[in-house]
């Protein structure tokens, strides 16, 4: 039996069905926004737009793509386990490549609309509510096309890491958590090229993009030889 | 081993299979056959191994040694896709999608089977389980007997060749136990090859064509009479109205009865080989010597006394 797409879209069909029905995650999806959201724009509506010149402001909310899957993610296997709905699961023909790849697209959509609705509304705040220099200083075409690229990317090595994690440990917390830590890296490097710390040649985006896409494209695999059935289903929890 | 079903046509076997986890033995040596459309009881005490070998079988987890086939295929990795295909599962905790609505939860599972005509199934496995009316339910607000019928219908839905039910009245209270022993009896009508686990031994007398008793070594296996008549000898218990002078004169040297004690003065216990002609001959014999006979009946031992004859060897051999 070869790969099944009808099973991986049963998985992210279920997923997604239970995002919207969890309080939690809903929280999680609308509170994480705002902190990303915030400081790029205290800092464009209250700074001149020579100060604004340096540095790639709203590069920071790329913390979106960072953090919000890797929340999911770390949740998707250890909190199945937890529940006890996983071994069901694994008594069917699906395998573990389909299980993963399901949950991780089930992660990865509501994050990037999320990503991209949350930058789309900062970029129209400072397009509308900014003074003319501080818009010229924010809005870059390079910046724009950037973090369109870069959201997927950030989002995919956040789900790899955060559902890595979560084959490999006990408690739903500790993976969430674990996950949080894990993507912190990648948001660190946007932060300081956020604000100027690291200047964002060409050089260093086609470079960090790079390395981006080789770990997304990896951590599919990586994380499917993690995941162990017999360990999943047996070790205590 | 004689199966139930088609001559020679096994669902189910294992050759000396065997599960450690480290130093710790799950199970070890088990062999044992199950023929189509048998409803075959798998008993043991807790921690005697009985999930683990279901899981095993069930390719969750790699047998340490031995070899097993499963719906007609070998316990292999490359034929792991292929017997989850061929099988369903009911482990003992139902493990719904709680948020999700009864037939959200099957539609998830129709589809990872990849169910060619998803709707009819779940509607067919909906109605075995008599659940219909409460597929737009969320599973959370089920009780539990309600969760297990769903679960039985979730195993249901793939049709499947062998279908393993691990504990399957575990918590129930008596009324949904009945229903689910209801639901095994239609699906053993229908020929579904059953693996039944459960700690119940009244539910495995009354459901099992054959079962095994599990003590991480496999103890006994047969039909339930069988076992009973493995490990008990037969008995006639006799009631006199008053004391027999020379019980020893009535009894020895009738066909069929090969020993006899005086349990208290009016009553006795025949061994015999064969009831049928025991018993009358009891009867004639104790008329002859003038016996006033109150009743003559045959002692019946359970599957529970087999069941805790079997296990009892074991915990006094771990004394000794």
């Amino acid at each position: 039996m070869s790969f099944s797409w009808t099973r991986v879209r049963a998985m992210a069909g279920k997923e997604l069905t239970e995002y919207r029905r969890t309080g939690s995650i809903i929280s999680t999806m609308a509170v994480v926004p705002l902190v990303f959201i915030l400081p790029p724009m205290i800092e464009i509506f209250t700074s001149s737009a020579s100060a604004l010149a340096s540095g790639d402001r709203l590069i920071y909310m790329l913390g979106i793509p960072a953090i919000v899957p890797a929340v999911i993610a770390a949740y998707a296997v250890v909190g199945e386990r937890q529940q006890g709905t996983l071994e069901p699961v694994l008594t069917t023909p699906i395998r573990r490549e389909e299980l993963l790849l399901g949950k991780a697209i089930a992660a990865l959509a509501p994050s990037l609309l999320m990503s991209y609705l949350v930058y789309g509304l900062a970029l129209a705040l400072v397009e509308i509510f900014a003074s003319a220099g501080a818009a010229t200083a924010v809005l870059k075409g390079g910046e724009i096309i950037a973090q369109v690229i870069f959201t997927p990317l950030v989002a995919g090595w956040a789900i790899w890491a955060g559902m890595a994690i979560s084959t490999r440990t006990r408690d739903a917390r500790v993976a969430q958590q674990l996950g949080t830590l894990v993507s912190l890296p990648v948001f660190i490097v946007a932060a300081l090229i956020a604000f100027g710390a690291i200047h964002a040649s060409l050089g260093l985006v086609l470079g960090l993009g790079g390395a981006l896409a080789v770990l997304d494209f990896v951590g599919w695999r990586v994380t499917s030889a993690l995941f162990d059935r017999e360990r999943l289903i047996t070790a205590g929890k | 081993m004689q199966p139930v079903g088609e001559p020679g046509a096994s669902a189910l076997s294992a050759v000396g299979l065997c599960k450690r986890f480290g130093e710790r033995v799950a199970f070890e040596d088990v062999t044992f056959e199950v023929g189509r459309g048998e409803v075959f009881g798998f008993l043991g005490p807790n921690g005697a191994g009985k999930t683990t070998t279901v899981r095993t079988l069930a390719t969750l987890i790699k047998p340490s040694a031995g070899s097993a086939t499963v719906a007609g295929l070998p316990l292999r990795a490359e034929n792991e896709v292929e017997i989850r295909r061929r099988i369903a599962v009911m482990p003992e905790s139902p493990g719904l999608y709680l948020r999700l609505s009864v037939e959200e939860n099957l539609t998830c599972f129709a589809h990872l089977y990849e169910l060619p005509k998803p709707k009819p199934r779940i509607e067919a496995a909906l109605q075995a389980v008599r659940l219909l009316e409460r597929r737009a339910d969320p599973c959370g607000s089920l009780s539990k007997g309600l969760r297990q019928r769903v679960c039985l219908a979730r195993a249901l839905l793939s049709d499947p060749e062998i279908l393993f039910l691990d504990e399957p009245t575990s918590g129930l209270d008596p009324v949904a136990a009945r229903d689910v022993h209801e639901l095994i009896d239609g699906l053993r009508r229908q020929g579904v090859t059953i693996f039944l686990t459960t700690h119940r031994l009244d539910e495995a007398e009354r459901l099992c064509d054959r079962v095994a008793i599990l003590n991480t070594t496999l103890r006994s296996i047969g039909r339930p009479d069988e076992l009973r008549d493995q490990l008990f000898a037969r008995t006639l218990t006799v009631h006199t109205l008053a004391p027999l002078p020379e019980p020893g004169r009535v009894f020895e040297g009738l066909a069929c009865v090969e020993s006899w004690r005086a349990e208290d003065s009016t009553s006795y216990v025949l061994g015999v080989s064969d009831v049928t002609v025991a018993a009358p001959a009891a009867v004639r014999a104790l008329v002859a010597a003038g016996a006033d006979v109150l009743s003559v009946g045959e002692s019946r031992h359970s599957l529970q006394d087999v069941y805790l004859e079997l296990v009892d060897e074991d915990v006094e051999g771990r004394r000794r």
